[in-house]
């Protein structure tokens, strides 16, 4: 496997930040993860696709341990996922999550959304998380929204308070699941464009998503991933140019519209 | 619109029972001078009645606030993954539900002094029966209420670190509550008239002072009727604040 990680890792230069090694994972009986190898270096972008069941959102999710891993082992930021609630807690503070469907808290404003993060996990005090806060939301470029509740805004402004939510923690790690497919079309690009500004501060990044044009500008690092397993991973211009396997051919192929 | 729509109801209701009340006082059935404000002795005795007030609002509130803290904390067990834990709400449900509430207040008033070797007034022993009773119905709305926040918002919060305690302080249960408030206002009106059983450990609310007074003055259905009155002024209002508190909380989240 053509994976820059991991030829980074040989040549010595710098350790993963995320490492999935031989990873399984079981619904039940039935198996989403098959023996998952992975490596993420600090300030890679790896964009995850794959059709719908493919365990995408497992995986990233066994990342920052929503979902428990069987067997294998998950390394984050140099410390190892087990069941210690301390390492998880750790882990969690440095890796933020947006979700497809924002998840925001509808009880707190948009403001009150951003800091209790901080306040209760980084104990930081109210005007520092205020401060925080006001500064997150400004580079989402939402500034004028903090006093709303997350019902009074749009699509795409809910989804930026998220990501804000996320940042105002501080995490050296974002994992993104699929962000954009529950919004509508004309707001899709508002959320990608704040994702390429992230990117472009050099935050380490796991995306699943099916914008191309997205993956294209910001992936350091393409990995498809069919029945569990991850099928092909390798740099874009290989990845779009000349994929190795018909399954990631004909998956493109229809995410590409030709 | 609808504060002064819902007010409206409620003065008619009260008003159509009042005329009601009255228009059958002319009759030959009845003697409304046992409770008549016009002369001495009706006076007191309609104090008497009303004073009454006092213990079952001071019952049921007391025992409504214990029975949500229990059921709380007999509901969050239920929600765990951990079967003893489970089991435990299981349990308690079940049992304290098969009780019948009069039956609890003579066993906590009668029966539990002897065997805990303590002393308990016909207040608190009114108020503990109570507060038992609810409980599980209380834990069992809590239960409910919880497990209709999307599993989104745990995530989220855990995506954020916050420690259980955090989540469902300031996440859960905030959003809980809002969706429960109905039912809570519900337990608060039963409250009310269960509190009426107490009266037969001798606790002076309005049940106990209205049978006491129809023991000296032989007019069982005028002081009857006052009975009925008071607890249906006392549960009009106290619905009517639940669902003022309500629409406030809903206004809250400006949708
Ligand atoms: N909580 C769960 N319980 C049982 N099966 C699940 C659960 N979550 C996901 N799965 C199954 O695991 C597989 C992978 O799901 P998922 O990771 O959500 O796929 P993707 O994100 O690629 O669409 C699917 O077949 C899905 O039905
Ligand atoms: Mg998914």
């Amino acid at each position: 496997m053509t994976d820059p990680a991991s030829d980074a890792r040989s040549a010595g230069r710098t350790a993963p930040i995320i490492e999935l090694i031989d990873v399984n994972k079981w619904f039940e009986d039935f198996q989403a993860l098959k023996d998952i190898n992975l490596a993420v270096l600090p300030g890679e972008k790896l964009v995850v696709c794959g059709p719908s069941g493919s365990g995408k959102s497992t995986m990233i999710r066994c990342i920052n341990r929503l979902e428990r891993h069987q067997s294998g082992r998950i390394i984050v930021d140099g410390t190892e996922l087990d069941d210690d609630e301390k390492n998880i807690r750790a882990v969690r503070q440095e890796v933020g999550m947006v979700f497809q469907q924002f998840n925001l808290f509808p009880h707190l404003t948009v403001l009150e959304n951003l800091m209790i993060g901080p306040q209760r996990a980084r104990k930081m005090t109210k005007a520092q998380a205020r401060e925080r806060a006001e500064l997150y939301l400004e580079r989402v470029h939402i500034p004028e929204q903090a006093d709303k509740y997350p019902s009074q805004l749009s699509g795409g402004q809910q989804q930026r308070v998220a990501i804000a939510r996320s940042l105002c923690m501080e995490p050296r790690i974002m994992l993104f699941d699929e962000p954009t497919s529950a919004l509508d079309p004309e707001m899709i690009s508002e959320v990608l464009d704040v994702m390429t500004e992230l990117a472009e501060s050099g935050m380490t990044m796991v995306c699943v998503t099916h914008e191309m044009g997205f993956a294209k500008r910001v992936a350091d690092t393409m990995m498809f991933m069919d029945a569990g397993e991850i099928v092909e991973s390798a740099n874009p211009e290989t990845f779009f140019g000349n994929p190795r396997t018909e399954r990631c051919q004909r998956f493109l192929q229809q995410i590409l519209g030709h | 619109m609808r504060l002064a729509g819902h007010h409206r109801t409620l003065f008619k209701m009260l008003a159509l029972s009042l005329i009601a009340v009255l228009l059958s006082g002319c009759s030959n059935n009845w003697g409304w001078y046992v409770v008549s404000p016009m002369t001495k002795s009706g006076m007191n005795n309609l104090l008497f009645l009303i004073g009454g007030l006092k213990y079952t609002l001071l019952l049921s509130v007391t025992a409504i606030m214990i029975s949500v803290v229990v059921g709380l904390l007999v509901a969050l067990p239920g929600l765990s993954e951990n079967r003893a834990l489970k089991l435990f709400n299981r349990t308690y449900v079940e049992c304290i539900r098969a009780i019948p509430i009069l039956v609890m207040i003579l066993w906590v008033y009668y029966g539990l002094p002897q065997i805990a070797d303590i002393q308990i007034g016909v207040f608190w022993a009114g108020v503990l029966a109570l507060a038992l009773s609810d409980s599980a119905f209380q834990a069992e709305i809590f239960r409910a209420g919880i497990q209709s926040i999307h599993r989104g918002q745990y995530e989220a919060a855990r995506s954020i670190s916050l420690s259980y305690t955090d989540t469902m302080r300031f996440i859960i249960l905030p959003q809980a509550i809002k969706r429960i408030l109905p039912a809570l206002g519900n337990q608060l009106v039963y409250m009310l008239k269960m509190s009426s059983l107490v009266s037969v450990i001798g606790m002076q609310e309005l049940t106990r002072r209205a049978n006491e007074l129809v023991v000296t003055e032989y007019r069982s259905l005028e002081i009857y009727t006052i009975l009925i009155v008071e607890y249906l002024v006392l549960i009009l209002i106290v619905s009517a604040g639940v669902r003022w508190l309500e629409r406030r909380m809903r206004t809250d989240e400006g949708s």
